[in-house]
């Protein structure tokens, strides 16, 4: 266990300084020219009303209605990917199949696909899941077959020597072997299936956080909109910061080797 | 009958621009079981193709390898590679000790019995105290430790050793030889080992087979009788030791002038 004190030291306090100065750059500008008022709140204000929205409990069927998809999304998503990734790292003729129709859908900017699920699948939550779903595979995709492809012959040939069969070595080497690049292509896909919950809310949603923000802004609530924006980046910080902890904990001799190739 | 058996073993395959090399031409041999024999040969004559085919890792051209007189087909479970590459054959996501326990839970064996054995062969090998550590926080002279472990936890009757000691400084290839001899002599398990090193094989084998360049063949075969246990120092100093280190020599340096 870590003590107080080593927590403390842990703490960047240069960035949370610099973070603190922005807020106070806000406040003194919104504070300095009062027409500002209607585009930009205080910093002072903000804060408090989106405490107030919260206890009120007006922000939480909008947060929960994004967790939702976004849990929903990403998990199904991971699934998908992952398995599917595996599949095609193993299997180089289906990976030649694929590779180009992956290569083409992937660099294609995911939000354009809302307005054809929108034709497909009408409005609401399956929608917006389903373009959750469709923008977070790629990353986690690509990395995991080229995860499993980078995976060194070598670990593979030592599976056979030990007279383990296809399935044996898939679970035993390749997928603990390829599984730093999975990790990453799971990090990378939490940011984006945050962007695409919110998004695809503010075109059709009726809850959420993005339907919330894009609402409050139409009915002048400015204030209102900012708490909902504020709420969205804590969300994304956090949620970033929970998977960083457990791949900290899961990943713990990738990140020592890492270390010693480092020195 | 011989524990392993090579019969008129080739090997060729197609190289990228489409030419075929001729890696192996056709190697016959035979290893008793209990023996410590190797092959030496010029760099690059083939010995690794050599090993993957006997290991049931890469089917040979023609001709066929008998372990007990059944033919390999695919890796045999009595036998075992150790390749030179420790630091990439090794799983970094495993502990030393895990490692270890890799080829006794390939073999379905969890048992208290094959941890406390998994622990006695880490102890053997010099690396009491490591149990946990990664094979990355290792240098090379311990992670080729840990892949002999490994190797022998999984009991083989044949160990297969592809230039094991090839990577390592001087000193601690000495080392690990006498470890390797001290570890066959107590375990019985029979050792084809390859090298380039002409002393160590003498040091270690009860017979050599020396190897022709590509396509590789087997030129000679000489019987090594120095007494067991042998020692670094008093065996190496033996000039029978020279004699035999320089016929192999002066066998290869022909050959390799052709």
């Amino acid at each position: 266990m870590k003590s107080p004190a080593e927590r403390l030291r842990r703490i960047n306090w240069p960035g949370w300084v610099a973070l603190g100065a922005v807020l106070v750059a806000w406040e003194v500008s919104a504070r300095s020219e009062p027409g500002f008022g209607s585009y930009l709140p205080r910093a002072s204000e903000i804060i408090p009303s989106l405490f107030r929205l919260i206890v009120s409990g007006e922000l939480t069927i909008h947060l929960l209605a994004s967790l939702g998809r976004f849990v929903a999304g990403y998990t199904i998503a991971a699934f998908i990917a992952v398995t599917l990734g595996i599949v095609l790292g193993y299997f180089r003729i289906l990976h030649s199949f694929l590779h180009t129709l992956i290569e083409f859908l992937r660099p294609m900017p995911s939000v354009a696909i809302i307005p054809v699920a929108l034709l497909l699948l009408g409005i609401g939550d399956s929608m917006i899941v389903a373009v959750t779903v469709y923008a977070s595979v790629w990353p986690i995709l690509v990395n995991t077959i080229d995860g499993v492809r980078a995976v060194d012959p070598l670990l593979v040939q030592t599976g056979r020597t030990f007279g383990l069969g296809r399935w044996r070595i898939l679970r035993r080497i390749v997928l603990p072997a390829a599984s730093p690049y999975v990790v990453t292509g799971l990090r990378i896909s939490l940011a984006i299936a945050l962007i695409l919950v919110t998004t695809a809310e503010m075109i059709a949603g009726s809850r959420g956080l993005g339907f919330f923000i894009l609402d409050e802004e139409r009915s002048l609530r400015i204030g209102h909109m900012y708490a909902g924006v504020v709420l969205v980046a804590v969300l994304g910080y956090l949620l970033n910061r929970t998977f960083l902890a457990l791949e900290a904990r899961t990943m713990k001799w990738r990140h020592g080797m890492r270390a010693r190739e480092a020195v | 009958m011989s524990i392993l058996e090579v019969q008129q073993l080739a090997k060729s395959y197609r190289q990228m621009g489409g030419a075929v090399t001729d890696a192996i031409g056709g190697i016959s041999c035979r290893v008793e079981p209990g023996e410590f024999v190797s092959f030496v040969g010029p760099s690059g004559c083939g010995k690794t193709t050599l090993l993957m085919c006997i290991a049931g890792l890469m089917a040979p051209t023609s001709g066929r390898v008998l372990v007990h007189g059944a033919e390999v087909k695919g890796p045999p479970s009595n036998l075992v590679l150790v390749f030179q590459e420790f630091n990439r054959s090794l799983f970094a996501w495993r502990s030393v000790l895990e490692n270890v326990l890799f080829g006794l839970e390939a073999r379905g064996d969890a048992s208290r019995r094959a941890e406390s054995r998994a622990r006695s062969l880490i102890e053997l090998v010099g690396l009491k105290g490591f149990e946990r550590h990664h094979p990355w926080e290792l240098s090379g002279g311990m992670q080729q430790r840990v892949a002999i472990a490994r190797a022998l936890a999984y009991e083989p009757e044949v160990l297969l050793m592809d230039e094991p000691f090839g990577s390592l400084d001087a000193l601690t290839r000495l080392e690990l030889e006498d470890i390797l001899l001290k570890l066959w002599q107590q375990l019985g398990t029979t050792i084809l080992f390859i090298t380039h090193d002409i002393e160590e094989a003498i040091y270690l084998s009860d017979r050599i087979w020396i190897l022709s360049g590509r396509p590789s063949r087997v030129i000679d075969e000489l019987q090594v009788d120095f007494s067991r246990p042998r020692d670094q120092i008093t065996t190496r100093g033996n000039a029978r030791f020279m004699e035999l280190r320089n016929a192999i020599y002066r066998r290869i340096s022909n050959e390799i002038a052709g």
